[in-house]
């Protein structure tokens, strides 16, 4: 296989994994903060029991989100090496910015977070909970500024020629407030935060229908329950602007997303359907003009089609992002269909009364998840053939001097190291699930602080 | 070219890369240095005890990495791209390391069957151990030159390149210097028996490691004697070397006191003081090609531009206060010997 495939292959395995993880700590957080301000503000044990739990289920997510984000920054270096030289000097202060104000933040507090609940107060620890969730939320910032550049590129000019070309800064805050970079951050935040939140009412309606820690489960459950609606609703108004932007800056993508070929016409909104790039024609079920009016607010406004571009500047495979873009679109009706429906139960007394729905709540888990990946899959693909929109080709962007060969070793390594990691994630996933909020309640063969301690200085 | 109190950027990001490189090497280096020693430990509490004194900081540790990194890439976006996809395997086997690391960190309390604790220890040991040597290994290739040709394009084949004997050495000395270091380390953080286990583990650390700096030092001086052209036409820099041995020579004077705290300060001194000696050896180059001069990769042709480079130093500025204020707040709050809780590893 050749070198750019697999280079490709390598970098859409590794940050589909990454992005599993990074979601639901910035989720999680949110909900961390929510339980421990509560605690300190009412003093009640439950939400002390609730932080101290979901934290470490926070260790566990950010951990992972850790060790696979190096591999991220150091696979920008080693296999798209063309593609760094000519970003680096664009991306240089955005990276200065998200190592020093984010990671360093939400690291340095993490330690306090974890380990720190016997140590410090609460209100001294509640602060450490911030400081590592705004840290999570700094990071989204940065890394979504650099890629909404390579989507929107802006504050810049291009020096030198060939291989020696390269992007060089010309307006900081041009560059950060690139036309897209508000609103693909701000859906970013969201789809995280529901990352979080739909973790949290998986993991109590399981309690609940099992019928375990009922009281303390139905309090998260709520909790969880208005951060996921209220979201849910943000997600339809961060999504249109999204879309938005896209129509005015990358009309190529936009079609893409519906599968619009003719140059200049009504373009019509598909809620499902099937690409046939051929015949340039989608099969399935549409309102007709209805992209134009979400556009122009008129169902007979033209819009840029495929085949108003060149061939060389078209994403290649418009059916896939065809089909990631709408099944993202499908999951964020279905979160608002829910968490609505769940909340009018909730005002009529009836929450937990129906148990279908909490078994609903408990796979319900995945969709977030579903929708945040494929959604990343569509606005990638989307962007294609290019790697900096309209500047640089993927394919004159990746390591001359890297071989196939190498490529395939590092794959399948990752391959197999990340099958383990999965795993493991899912066994401790699963055990700090099974063995429930309580301490007292332990299983596990950890010996009592006391006897420890004792035997340490004894 | 633009200077900032008459030093020119890319000289100041190069300290500013070297400072965060120095730093992640004293932190990760003294928690890969008690990795390193962790099948040394043979009950099972020592072992808890010795995995706690790092579980609280070793993630925060490896941001560091990911801060350095970012920084390297970031000014010197050239030397970024060359010297990534120049020693790809060696990197990526570091990348597979770290994870396993972590695994090994997060799984081995999960479970009480014996092997499984063997298993992760043993997994978290080699781990750390590998981790410390590959960097010491790509150390070795930036000291003695990358088949670097046209275009700034690596032109060796890539695969065992890496492992040559020059950089083993400097693999294995890094690997000693971070055993002293993370056995220092650990003193501080334990009491009883293992405290007495580890003053004597300490000494075999120095030893490995006195014999392994004083081998690579002759190597270099012999073999690579262009890395010494810096100090012969600039003798006053001679002083850099010499603290350096004084800095080594003052860990057995002081272990042997029992001075511990001031011994972790000398040895983290040392591996600063290291890294100072290597950025003094390559000033101005960073990277250097072995196949012909003209391709050498330096702070000049590799840096950004001067307004990156002005931005980036203003976000230090605002930053680097704000991250040494906290850092010393996490350490602060888990002072002293390890005790475990519940919320322990």
């Amino acid at each position: 296989m050749d070198t750019e495939i697999l280079a490709r292959i390598q970098f859409a395995f590794t940050i589909a994994f990454h992005y599993i993880y990074p979601p639901l700590s910035i989720g999680l957080g949110l909900l961390l903060v929510i339980f421990e301000s509560l605690y300190v503000k009412t003093k009640r044990p439950e939400y002390h029991i609730l932080a101290k739990f979901w934290t470490k289920i926070f260790a566990l997510t950010f951990g992972i989100g850790v060790v696979t984000g190096i591999v991220m920054e150091f696979e920008f270096g080693t296999n798209w090496a063309v593609y760094s030289r000519y970003v680096g000097d664009v991306f240089g202060s955005a990276l200065a910015a998200e190592g020093i104000f984010a990671f360093a933040l939400e690291s340095g507090f993490l330690g306090v977070l974890l380990f720190g609940w016997n140590r410090v107060k609460p209100w001294v620890h509640l602060v450490a909970t911030i400081g590592v969730f705004f840290g999570s939320m700094f990071s989204a910032v940065w890394i979504v500024v650099a890629n909404s550049w390579q989507q929107t590129p802006a504050g810049y000019h291009i020096v030198g020629e060939g291989l020696h070309a390269r992007a060089e800064i010309t307006d900081f805050w041009a560059m950060v407030f690139n036309p897209s970079s508000v609103d693909r951050l701000t859906h970013v935040w969201l789809g995280a935060f529901l990352a979080g939140a739909f973790l949290v009412l998986s993991v109590h309606a399981y309690y609940l229908i099992r019928r375990r820690y009922v009281d303390i489960s139905r309090k998260a459950f709520r909790i969880a329950l208005v951060v996921a609606t209220v979201f849910s609703l943000g997600q339809l108004f961060t999504g249109h602007n999204s879309a938005e932007g896209v129509a005015h800056n990358q009309p190529a993508k936009l079609a893409a997303l519906e599968g619009h070929f003719e140059a200049s016409a009504p373009a019509d909104m598909y809620i499902f359907g099937w690409v046939d790039k051929e015949a340039q024609k989608v099969s399935g079920l549409k309102v007709p003009g209805g992209l134009s009016f979400l556009l122009d607010y008129d169902f007979k406004t033209p819009v840029k089609g495929l085949n108003a571009f060149p061939e060389d500047e078209r994403p290649t495979q418009v059916n896939a992002v065809f089909q990631f873009y709408h099944i993202m679109v499908a999951i964020g009706m279905t979160l608002i269909a829910l968490t609505l429906y769940a909340c009018f139960l909730w005002w009529k007394g009836k929450l937990f009364r129906r148990r279908w729905l909490l078994w609903v709540f408990v796979f319900a888990v995945f969709l977030p998840q579903i929708a945040n990946q494929v959604g990343w899959f569509a606005a990638e693909m989307g962007r294609q053939p290019w790697v900096v929109y309209g500047l640089l080709r993927t394919s004159d962007a990746f390591s001359q001097s890297v071989t196939d060969n190498q490529i395939l070793f590092s794959l399948i390594l990752f391959l197999l190291v990340y099958t383990l990691l999965f795993i493991l994630f899912l066994y401790l996933l699963n055990k700090k699930i099974k063995h429930g909020p309580y301490d007292e309640s332990e299983t596990d063969d950890r010996p009592l602080t006391k006897e420890i301690s004792q035997a340490i200085t004894g | 070219m633009d200077t900032f109190l008459g030093i020119d950027y890319p000289t100041w990001w190069f300290l500013v890369v070297g400072g965060l490189f120095s730093g992640y090497a004293i932190l990760d280096g003294f928690d890969f240095g008690a990795g390193a020693w962790h099948l040394f430990f043979k009950k099972e509490l020592d072992r808890r005890v010795a995995l706690n004194a790092v579980g609280p900081v070793w993630d925060g540790n490896e941001v560091w990495l990911v801060i350095g990194g970012g920084a390297l890439f970031a000014g010197f976006p050239l030397m970024y791209a060359t010297f990534f996809s120049s020693l790809y395997i060696p990197f990526m086997l570091f990348l597979v390391f770290i994870i396993f690391r972590a695994i090994a960190i997060e799984f081995r309390g999960k479970e009480h069957m014996k092997w499984w604790k063997t298993l992760w220890d043993t997994c978290y040991s080699i781990s750390s151990i590998m981790l410390a040597f590959l960097l010491g290994v790509v150390l070795g290739n930036v000291l003695q030159g990358i088949q670097i040709g046209e275009d700034y394009l690596y032109q060796g084949d890539g695969l065992l390149e890496f492992l040559n004997p020059y950089a083993i050495m400097t693999g294995l000395t890094t690997l000693s210097l971070f055993m002293a270091h993370g056995a220092i380390y650990l003193l501080l953080k334990t009491e009883g028996k293992m405290f007495e286990q580890l003053t004597k583990l300490l000494k075999k650390g120095m030893i490995f490691f006195m014999v392994c700096f004083g081998i690579t030092t002759l190597y270099t001086l012999i073999y690579i004697p262009h890395l010494s052209d810096d100090f012969k036409s600039n003798p006053s820099l001679f002083v850099v070397p010499l603290m350096v041995f004084l800095s080594i020579a003052n860990l057995p004077r002081l272990a042997s006191k029992k001075r511990y705290k001031l011994a972790f300060f000398f040895s983290s001194l040392t591996i600063a003081l290291s890294l100072v000696l290597v950025a003094i050896e390559l000033y101005p180059n960073l990277l250097m090609s072995s196949i012909d001069d003209k391709y050498h990769i330096d702070i000049y042709n590799a840096a950004s531009s001067t307004k990156s480079m002005q931005i980036m130093l203003t976000i230090v500025a605002i930053g680097t206060p704000l991250v040494l204020g906290y850092t010393l707040f996490v350490y602060r709050t888990f002072r002293g010997k390890v005790t475990l809780d519940e919320t322990s590893y």
